[in-house]
């Protein structure tokens, strides 16, 4: 890579262009998942205003209540409003907390970005260093036990890790708290004994799957002819590892890890109820438990954009790693 | 170039290989991992197809004086919180969560690759309609979507398998149409649209053929993911509800018993693992085709 070369520039200028319409194309997809929540949420259950207040209501009581919902507004309008109370940040008011919704999420949103966050710091280390490893040492022993190893973590329930790290920490070994108490003003390691085993059992699902890519990635490396011409000039395969095949696999493992960062959302929503912690997955199955709509939506819609935003980041890391855009 | 459709042929007509010899083979191609999983596989199959048949007890008796009882001659797998049989419980579960997940993925697979293939045979435009949606659907996360759909419309059992069908639909559809466009351009495809035959029979005969072993690793992966996505639900209360119980609302109703370790919260724990394990042991011990293609929970 030629730094600053006209053939460079314009490589970049088209890697841009590729990036801007990615973009573009997420934003159209984003505009679509908010129909589909929002037809599903809203519009396919049934009348709302009835469900409330129940069988015994009068006609004109249903139709008053209604108006006030603004349910006898055609379908295409509701969703118009409700699309743009979503973009200027006020999704309505949460029915069972009676405040609105935005509030709700504003004291919750937080929380579950440091969960996010620690868990990302603990699971992308470890699992570069299995990913790696066990691509350099494909085939080998190494590789099958770490290939099992991940595999049965793949395939486990959330729960299930959970629950065995409350019986092993908690009850047993009486280390560790069983729920994860979120204030103002707790020292570092009360924090960290609290977020210890949240973050392990997101890490266990989301690491199992991110070294499985690296692997891939790595090997889709190594594969190739540049490795091969290295091995015949006689370099030694630590030098061949380190200086040619890494800085090429940067973007893949990169996209990599994206893409399975989005696990741990799915994850997000069993060990944070699990272990009673007050993030955002947690008040998603709170509201669908006491089906509370509006907050549901807007929950939904903040997973789908961390969804999209991490493909968005592993699209790009794609473009930026494929040699044609870079060196045209 | 040798062609490899005659060889394939020669092979199925050669008078040794009967279906036993060919299962046989089958099997000493399998590494042992793949044996473990074929044998966990088959384990849970049996267990869910004959559980009730089974069960020591019936699954709402109170039979033991204790709670959360070890195990003894009279419980295998001790008792539960309110001191009825583990192990009918637990065969009883195992039935709604395998039934429940293989006719959802089943379903799954089904409208995946049946959409595929309509993707793909018919004008550009079906094409472009169908993969637009389901590229919309397959941006909510699974867990999340599903949240969603029970909210909505509630979780009795058809509709839980519904939703879980319809959860795991669009990425079947993902693979099965990558499967279906690559085949699609194969020479023999072309020859039998030159040679004027109906869209339906080159979707049918020439092309499904072709991608049933991806696509039945692919139904395995989907029923792993079904079978993590409804007893997740269970666990959470949103799932399978009483007075039925999959594995997952067994793990979520004796909680309490996490305290003591009581076997009535492992057993049906770990019955989950082993045939998700047991699974995808199976799945990554295929040959060649029919390895997984992607992940994605």
């Amino acid at each position: 890579m030629a730094h600053g070369s006209p053939r460079n520039r314009s490589g970049i200028a088209a890697a841009g262009r590729l990036i801007l319409r990615r973009l573009g194309s997420a934003l159209l997809t984003l505009l679509l998942v908010s129909l589909v929540v929002f037809t599903i949420s809203a519009l396919l259950p049934g009348d709302a205003a009835e469900e409330t207040l129940g069988q015994s209501a009068t006609p004109e009581a249903v139709a008053a209540l209604r108006h006030q919902m603004g349910l006898d507004q055609p379908a295409h309008l509701r969703y118009v409003r409700w699309l743009g109370g979503m973009i200027k940040g006020d999704p309505g008011q949460s029915l069972v907390a009676n405040m609105p919704v935005g509030q709700v999420i504003a004291g919750r949103l937080p929380n579950s970005l440091t969960l996010a966050g620690l868990t990302a710091a603990v699971a992308i280390p470890l699992a570069l260093a299995i990913g790696i490893l066990s691509a350099l040492y494909r085939d080998t022993g190494l590789d099958r036990a770490l290939n099992l190893m991940t595999l049965g973590m793949v395939a486990v329930p959330e729960f299930l890790v959970a629950t065995i790290a409350v019986l092993v920490f908690s009850v047993t070994l009486r280390w560790l708290p069983s729920i994860t108490v979120v204030r103002e003003g707790i020292g570092w390691a009360e924090m960290l004994r609290g977020y210890a085993m949240p973050v392990m059992t997101l890490a266990c699902v989301t690491v199992a799957q991110m070294a499985r890519m690296t692997r891939a990635a790595v090997i889709d490396q190594l594969s190739r002819p540049y490795v091969e011409m290295a091995l015949l000039k006689g370099l030694s395969p630590s030098r061949v590892v380190l200086v040619h095949v890494l800085p090429n696999a940067v973007a893949p493992i990169v996209n990599a890890m994206a893409l399975s960062l989005s696990y741990l959302l799915g994850g997000a929503v069993i060990v944070e109820t699990i272990f009673n912690y007050p993030g955002i997955a947690s008040l998603m199955v709170n509201a669908v438990t006491s089906r509370d709509m509006p907050l549901l939506q807007a929950c939904a819609m903040i997973f789908c954009v961390a969804y999209l935003l991490l493909m968005l980041a592993a699209d790009v890391c794609a473009i930026l790693a494929n040699p044609r855009l870079r060196g045209q | 170039m040798t062609p490899t459709v005659p060889l394939r042929e020669e092979s199925m007509l050669k008078p040794a290989s009967t279906a036993a010899s060919r299962v046989r083979h089958w099997l000493s191609g399998l590494p042992t991992s793949g044996r473990v999983g074929l044998a966990l596989v088959v384990l849970w199959l049996v267990l869910g197809a004959a559980g009730p048949l089974l069960a020591p007890y019936d699954v709402g008796a109170f039979v033991s004086p204790e709670v959360f009882d070890s195990m003894s001659a009279q419980h295998w797998l001790g008792s539960d919180y309110l001191g009825r049989d583990v192990l009918s419980r637990l065969l009883s579960g195992a039935q709604y969560t395998v039934g429940l997940a293989l006719a959802s993925a089943l379903l799954a697979s089904a409208t995946g690759a049946g959409l595929a293939l309509t993707a793909t045979v018919c004008p550009r435009w079906v094409d472009e309609v169908i993969s637009r949606f389901m590229d919309t659907l397959i941006s909510i996360p699974s867990k999340v979507f599903a949240l969603v759909l029970v909210a909505a419309f509630g979780s009795s059992l058809t509709l839980l398998l519904l939703i879980a069908a319809a959860t795991y639909t669009p990425g079947a559809f993902r693979i099965a149409r990558a499967l279906a466009i690559n085949l699609n351009q194969m020479d023999y495809v072309q020859v039998a649209y030159a040679r004027g035959e109906g869209r339906l029979y080159i979707a049918a005969a020439e092309i499904m053929p072709n991608m049933i072993h991806p696509v039945l690793a692919d139904f395995g992966l989907r029923f792993v993911f079904i079978v993590l996505l409804l007893s997740g639900l269970s666990f959470l209360g949103l799932g399978v509800q009483p007075p039925n119980a999959d594995l997952g609302s067994l793990v979520r109703e004796n909680i309490s018993g996490l305290g003591d370790g009581a076997l009535a919260i492992l057993a049906p724990a770990m019955a989950i693992a082993t045939l998700t394990i047991g699974v995808n042991l199976l799945i990554d011990a295929l040959p060649g085709r029919g390895r997984r293609i992607t992940g994605g929970r």
